[in-house]
């Protein structure tokens, strides 16, 4: 029994492999790319929208919203991030309706990679914000004692996101994989229906994680400022 | 479930990837397209604040108007009004004097008419009267009367005053004519010399008469000469009693009025 989409190679060379997570996550950025291109290409800006143009803007004001109400002042600039980290995690975990489909969040390696991601922006927002200077104190917040604490937080916080999502997502297909064999009618649609929504959660929780990181990083969040 | 770093370098690769593609085509257009929005449509408010704000005023400036325009309208009326109440007023006034002025006319014209028919009849009569009498003297007159007449008429020349004779006189010699005279019956040759003596004797001289018969003189004789009359006859007793009588006719009326004013 395959427990991570990693495990299933379509090609090898030595280091490199191509396996069913990268296929799957190139399907699903192929996927979201082409919807926004179609989307966006005929964009209107009157008081009357189509209704796809509706639906990117709710997502869009959504996520800025968000970003904005957790602390981070200029939601632009980190909606690139943050909002791509939640679509591409959500649309991964709710294309698990389609069948045969294997979510690339369900593989340690893509939850790493998204958690060693949120790892890398925290600094890189964190020091354009408030320079390097500026971002190194925060580690010896409040007191220079607190510098290993500070240290083992960013990585267990690193390392938990990222055993969150895949253990959620993991869990999940591996719950309807074992209740298909039990009961193969009825209870998997069920169960397969709320992974559905585990996904949904799973995506905002990553990505409030990552933004509350983030926003913490950066001194002139609103919290801070306070 | 092991990590495979090369995976986990590819994602690191693809979200990183995924990231710019979607801030290419779904981010960015699409914020633009919201901002574009708002933008229009706080340009809308500010335009409807704009026009708001100028609609106030404009309503303002109106209900301004309309109060003056009101109290113009007001003050108008008034004027109209009082205007109308003065001239129906006057009108009346008018009207009324009009009324009286006219009733008074109708009044005089009623007691004219009746003065007038008063005045007819009175004279009617008095001709009647006076026809009646003339009729009766014309038929009574007879030889001895007429000589009487003669007689009295001489008697008349020779009784008038010197004024008179003067004036005669004068009347004559400023136009030598014929001295005509008139009487109501045929004088007698004796009675024609006895006229023709009287008056030369005045005058002083000889003249020429022309003797003519005049019925309507009533057992009477008219001398004329160049404007000079001299005359006797009961026509002229009865055409000075006829004038009396029509001047008393006249008078009665008058008296009438005053006597009917009420006290």
């Amino acid at each position: 029994m395959k427990l991570s989409p990693d495990e299933t190679i379509f090609w090898q060379h030595g280091f490199f492999t191509l396996n069913l997570t990268i296929v799957t996550t190139w399907a699903v950025m192929l996927v979201l790319v082409i919807a926004a291109a179609l989307v966006t290409r005929n964009l209107k800006t009157g008081i009357r929208i189509s209704r796809w143009q509706s639906i990117l803007e709710m997502l869009v004001v959504g996520i800025n919203n968000q970003i904005e109400d957790i602390g981070l002042k200029n939601p632009k600039d980190y909606i690139g991030f943050i909002g791509t980290l939640f679509i591409f995690i959500v649309t991964s975990n709710i294309l698990i309706i389609l069948p045969w489909y294997e979510p690339p969040t369900g593989s340690l390696s893509t939850t790493t990679a998204l958690a060693v991601c949120v790892f890398m922006a925290v600094p890189f927002f964190g020091i354009a914000n408030t320079g390097l200077l500026g971002y190194l104190k925060s580690y010896i917040q409040p007191t220079f004692i607190m510098l290993p604490f500070n240290l083992i937080s960013e990585i267990t916080r690193t390392l938990a996101l990222a055993v969150r999502l895949f253990g959620n997502m993991m869990s999940g297909g591996l719950i309807i994989a074992i209740l298909l064999s039990i009961t193969p009618l009825l209870f998997p649609i069920v169960m397969q229906s709320l992974g559905l929504l585990t996904g949904v959660v799973q995506a905002y929780i990553f990505s409030i994680l990552a933004t509350v990181y983030i926003a913490a990083a950066v001194h002139d969040s609103k919290p801070m400022n306070k | 479930m092991q990590i495979n770093w090369f995976t986990v370098i590819a994602q690191i690769i693809n979200f990183i990837f995924l990231v710019w593609l979607l801030k290419r085509f779904l981010y960015k257009p699409i914020l633009k397209a919201i901002d574009e929005r708002e933008n229009k449509i706080a340009g809308h408010i500010k335009d409807a604040e704009v026009k708001d704000a100028k609609a106030k005023k404009e309503q303002i400036e109106f209900a301004a108007k309309n109060e003056t325009f009101e109290k113009e309208k007001k003050g108008l009326m008034d004027n109209a009004i009082a205007e109308t109440n003065e001239k129906r007023q006057k009108l009346l006034e008018s009207a009324r004097n009009e009324a009286i002025e006219l009733q008074s006319k109708l009044e005089n014209s009623l007691k004219e008419m009746e003065e007038n028919l008063n005045r007819d009849m009175a004279q009617k009569t008095q001709q009647e009267v006076f026809a009646i009498t003339r009729k009766t003297l014309a038929d009574l007159a007879n030889q001895s009367l007429e000589e009487q007449s003669v007689s009295i008429f001489i008697q008349r020349i020779v009784d008038l005053k010197k004024e008179e004779k003067k004036k005669f006189v004068e009347a004559f010699k400023k136009k030598s004519n014929s001295i005509l005279v008139q009487s109501a019956f045929d004088l007698a040759k004796k009675q024609q010399a006895d006229i023709k003596n009287v008056v030369n004797e005045i005058l002083g001289l000889e003249t020429q008469f022309q003797f003519k018969t005049a019925p309507e003189l009533i057992c009477g004789i008219e001398l004329t000469s160049n404007g000079f009359k001299l005359a006797w006859s009961i026509s002229d007793y009865l055409n000075s009693f006829q004038k009396s009588i029509a001047e008393s006719v006249r008078a009665e009326p008058i008296e009438e009025q005053h006597a009917s004013k009420p006290i």
